[in-house]
């Protein structure tokens, strides 16, 4: 089993390469044509496909093609995460690249039926372009535009098949480093021009430089997988849908910077990723891909596992090696830097999963390769979370340089109902939230951070003319307040006076002062707080002032929520449009409805809870209202 | 100081955990990990045993196990509801989604229901965003939930399950 070498590692390759012979195939053929011929069906195993009964999916069509004589010739497989997580359970079938959405279990029988023994695609299932009722059997407009790097082999290889990942050039850009001096390496990534993709956008190749530059008999690297950011998925999907592509990262990023060992933490919450990561260390040290002498090279490499436990502040460099360290995730002033001081002091090299995911096509296909792909200063491709009141919710992996408004309204469909945009908020706690005027910005490390948000690990929530932006500021206080390890009185203290003052705003107590008193007290906790958690928790109350600040006003000057959000500032009022049905009062838990029956009603605002329980029970349109 | 008395004792399986492992404190946190699938939570008196194994103050253990939220002290009912309170599901109505559990099982976030049937729950993506807003009880996942109704019948599953004779803590 073991691979004594790179010869070794091509056979098994050559020998490998029938697994993947009809997937994603360059001439698909028809489904009649495919009749007869051998098939895969790929059954998305997204968190989202998952959750909505995939398994069962899988399980049920198994045995239905068992049950029709098709098992042999019809091989079912479950890769990750396909990233259209609106259509999901999504299901691929391969050569005749067919792409059925919404299916359900109760389909299973009319897809054998139909598409394997008649030869005809059920027509229902294809995806339905709500714009121009138009139906798409493969290319679905949602991928056009994207390109997918770090995201290549996620929702294509069974993720529990090291074979697989063999078959599809992995472990290759391992072997060819192994033969290179390790600076050259360094020089590679740094031509490329990767930054880091958990949001800081520092430099890979100067990370790993720095790292290697530091004098020390032991040196670590660590993957940081404690994705924290709510909403967001990206590294999840890379975790569950392509692990060896991490280890490979790490193993080159090992070699690189002269390290015998490496980490990657987890978070606990993640228990499938977790699942994954452990059968492919097993698989990769089965292969002598992991361990002493790989691939007949003097290099020697191991990985251990480790556990996060729900803690956000962990996402931090200095935090995290603390937390491996088995103690509590705090943060440590920098310098010294990781690079030079790091897990049990040694030199210490920590990457993002999606950073390290993106090493190997770095080194098989160059840097120049790399370079050319988006803009000037932010190289490759970014993976996004796309998530909120979007019509297509999904994972998307873009060129750099690409625009909000292509990824909203294109890949993402536009608004859900029909509603307006209102802002996009990247960055999760720390970023910002971007409103209508630069939606054409396109997405880089550092034009993001001039319009006040940030380039973030890769959540990006749309927001609409429902939400209110006080309140959106406010859900991510808390969020930080919450998370705040409690180390530095700026970020411990001022966070929770910030969350005070919006929730003072919210209730309709605010005063133009505390407007003042946000903006200036959000200034100083990002001045004086130790780790980038504090530094950037007041940016979605800045940023939300910066284009939002008629919001704040009406909340405060008004005492009304433009959004209908804020229930305190919530008058409900009974319209001539009722009939008098007295529905309403029965069901009022304040009593504070009065009228006779088949005459309008009042309502007390005096007493009124704001419950909004009348509303619920109206059954005229427009009888009921409230702003 | 241990009462190792009981047949289904989880001590011994612990100890013998820590026993084996090549680094004990720098594993403090997976040692918690272990101890908290064994015990379903982490009591002084256990967090007291891990510190006497490790050789490391109590106070450190303690400091551990309040730092991290995934870590718990107090018992947790027989089925755990957590509310998903990700950016994506609190903009697609999470919040009444949390207050409508809490309004059904009677009880506030962060508490367990009288019967130990049900503790409620709230935590940070599960990545089902497109779903939204969902909650999970014991690990499945549950989307789009919108009608008091669907949960309701959600719950009920849960509660015309067979009863067990004892349960054994």
């Amino acid at each position: 089993m073991k691979l004594s070498n790179t010869d070794a590692l091509n056979a098994l390759k050559a020998q490998s390469r029938v697994l993947l012979e009809n997937r994603r195939v360059s001439n698909p053929v028809t489904t009649k044509e495919a009749q007869g011929l051998p098939r895969n069906v790929l059954i998305c195993g997204g968190p989202g496909c998952h959750s909505s009964g995939g398994p069962k999916i899988a399980e049920q069509l198994e045995e239905e093609l068992n049950r029709r004589g098709l098992s042999e010739q019809v091989k079912v497989f479950r890769p990750g995460c396909f990233g259209f997580c609106e259509q999901g359970p999504m299901i691929e079938i391969h050569p005749d690249n067919t792409t059925y959405c919404e299916v359900s279990v109760e389909d299973v029988p009319t897809i054998v039926e139909e598409h394997f023994i008649q030869g005809n695609r059920v027509e229902r299932l294809l995806f339905k372009d709500p714009n121009t009722q138009k139906r798409f059997a493969s290319d679905l407009p949602f991928y056009e535009g994207q390109v997918r790097i770090a995201l290549r082999n996620v929702g294509y290889l069974a993720p529990e098949n090291i074979l697989e990942y063999i078959a599809a050039d992995g472990y290759q850009a391992l072997a060819q480093i192994l033969a290179l001096d390790p600076a050259s390496v360094i020089d590679v990534i740094k031509k490329s021009g990767l930054r880091g993709r958990g949001g800081g956008g520092f430099s890979t190749g100067l990370k790993w430089e720095l790292t290697r530059k530091s004098e020390a008999k032991q040196r670590y690297i660590v993957c940081n997988a404690d994705e924290g950011d709510p909403g967001a998925f990206m590294d999840r999907s890379i975790l569950e849908g392509d692990p060896h592509s991490v280890l490979e990262g790490m193993l080159i990023a090992g070699s690189a910077i002269g390290a015998s060992y490496g980490f990657i933490y987890v978070r606990a919450e993640y228990p499938a990723a977790i699942r994954r990561l452990q059968v492919a260390i097993v698989q990769a040290r089965e292969h002598g891909l992991l361990g002493k002498d790989i691939l007949g090279s003097d290099f020697c490499f191991d990985i251990e596992l480790k556990y996060g436990a729900g803690a956000f502040v962990c996402g931090e460099e200095t935090a995290l090696i603390h937390s491996i360290e088995g103690a509590r995730g705090e943060p440590s002033v920098k310098p010294p830097f990781p690079a030079q001081k790091g897990l049990w002091g040694k030199p210490t090299c920590v990457n993002n999963v999606e950073t390290l995911a993106n090493i190997p096509p770095i080194i098989l296909k160059g840097a120049d390769w790399f370079a050319g792909i988006g803009t000037e200063k932010s190289k490759g491709t970014k993976v996004f979370a796309l998530a909120g009141k979007v019509r297509n919710v999904g994972l998307v992996e873009v060129p750099m340089g690409t625009t909000l408004r292509q990824i909203i309204f294109n890949m993402g469909g536009g608004i859900k109902n029909h509603k307006l945009f209102k802002a996009a908020q990247t960055g999760g706690p720390s970023g910002g939230c971007i409103p209508t005027q630069y939606l054409d910005t396109p997405i880089e490390y550092e034009s993001l951070t001039a319009i006040g948000s940030m380039m973030g690990s890769g959540g990006l929530i749309i927001l609409d003319e429902n939400d209110c932006m006080v309140n959106i500021a406010k859900f991510f206080l808390e969020f930080s307040v919450d998370e705040s390890c409690g180390r530095c009185t700026a970020c411990r203290v001022g966070t929770k006076r910030l969350h005070e003052i919006l929730t003072k705003i919210t209730e309709g107590n605010g005063t133009l002062d505390d407007i003042d008193k946000l903006e200036t007290l959000g200034e100083i906790i990002k001045d004086t707080s130790l780790c980038g958690l504090g530094q950037s928790a007041p940016n979605p109350i800045l940023s939300t002032l910066k284009y939002f600040r008629a919001e704040y006003l009406a909340h405060v000057v008004d005492k009304t929520c433009p959004a209908g959000v804020c229930k305190s500032l919530l008058k409900y009022q009974i319209t001539d449009k009722c009939q008098g049905c007295t529905l309403c009062a029965k069901h009022c838990p304040a009593n504070c409805i009065s009228g006779t029956a088949k005459k309008r009603h009042v309502i007390d605002q005096e007493r009124c809870l704001k419950c909004g329980a009348c509303m619920e029970q109206c059954r005229v349109a427009g009888a009921i209202i409230h702003h | 100081m241990c009462d190792h008395a009981s047949s289904n004792d989880p001590y011994p399986g612990l100890d013998e955990y820590i026993d084996n492992l090549a680094y004990k404190k720098e594993n403090l946190i997976g040692i918690l990990h272990y101890a908290q699938e064994l015990f379903g939570y982490l009591p002084d008196k256990l967090q007291w045993h891990i510190a006497q194994k490790l050789d490391i103050p109590s106070a450190k253990v303690y400091g551990v196990v309040s730092f991290y939220s995934f870590f718990t002290m107090k018992p947790r009912g027989k089925h755990v509801i957590n509310v998903c309170m990700g950016t994506a599901c609190f903009v697609r109505g999470a919040e009444k989604l949390q207050a409508e559990l809490e309004k059904q099982l009677g009880i506030k976030t962060g508490q367990t229901t009288s019967d130990n049937l049900f503790s409620l729950d709230s935590l940070r993506c599960i990545g089902a965003c497109g779903l939204a807003p969902v909650m999970m009880i014991d690990g499945k996942v549950y989307g789009r939930l919108h009608e008091p109704e669907e949960i309701r019948q959600i719950l009920a599953e849960y509660r015309s399950e067979p009863k067990l004779a004892t349960i054994g803590l």
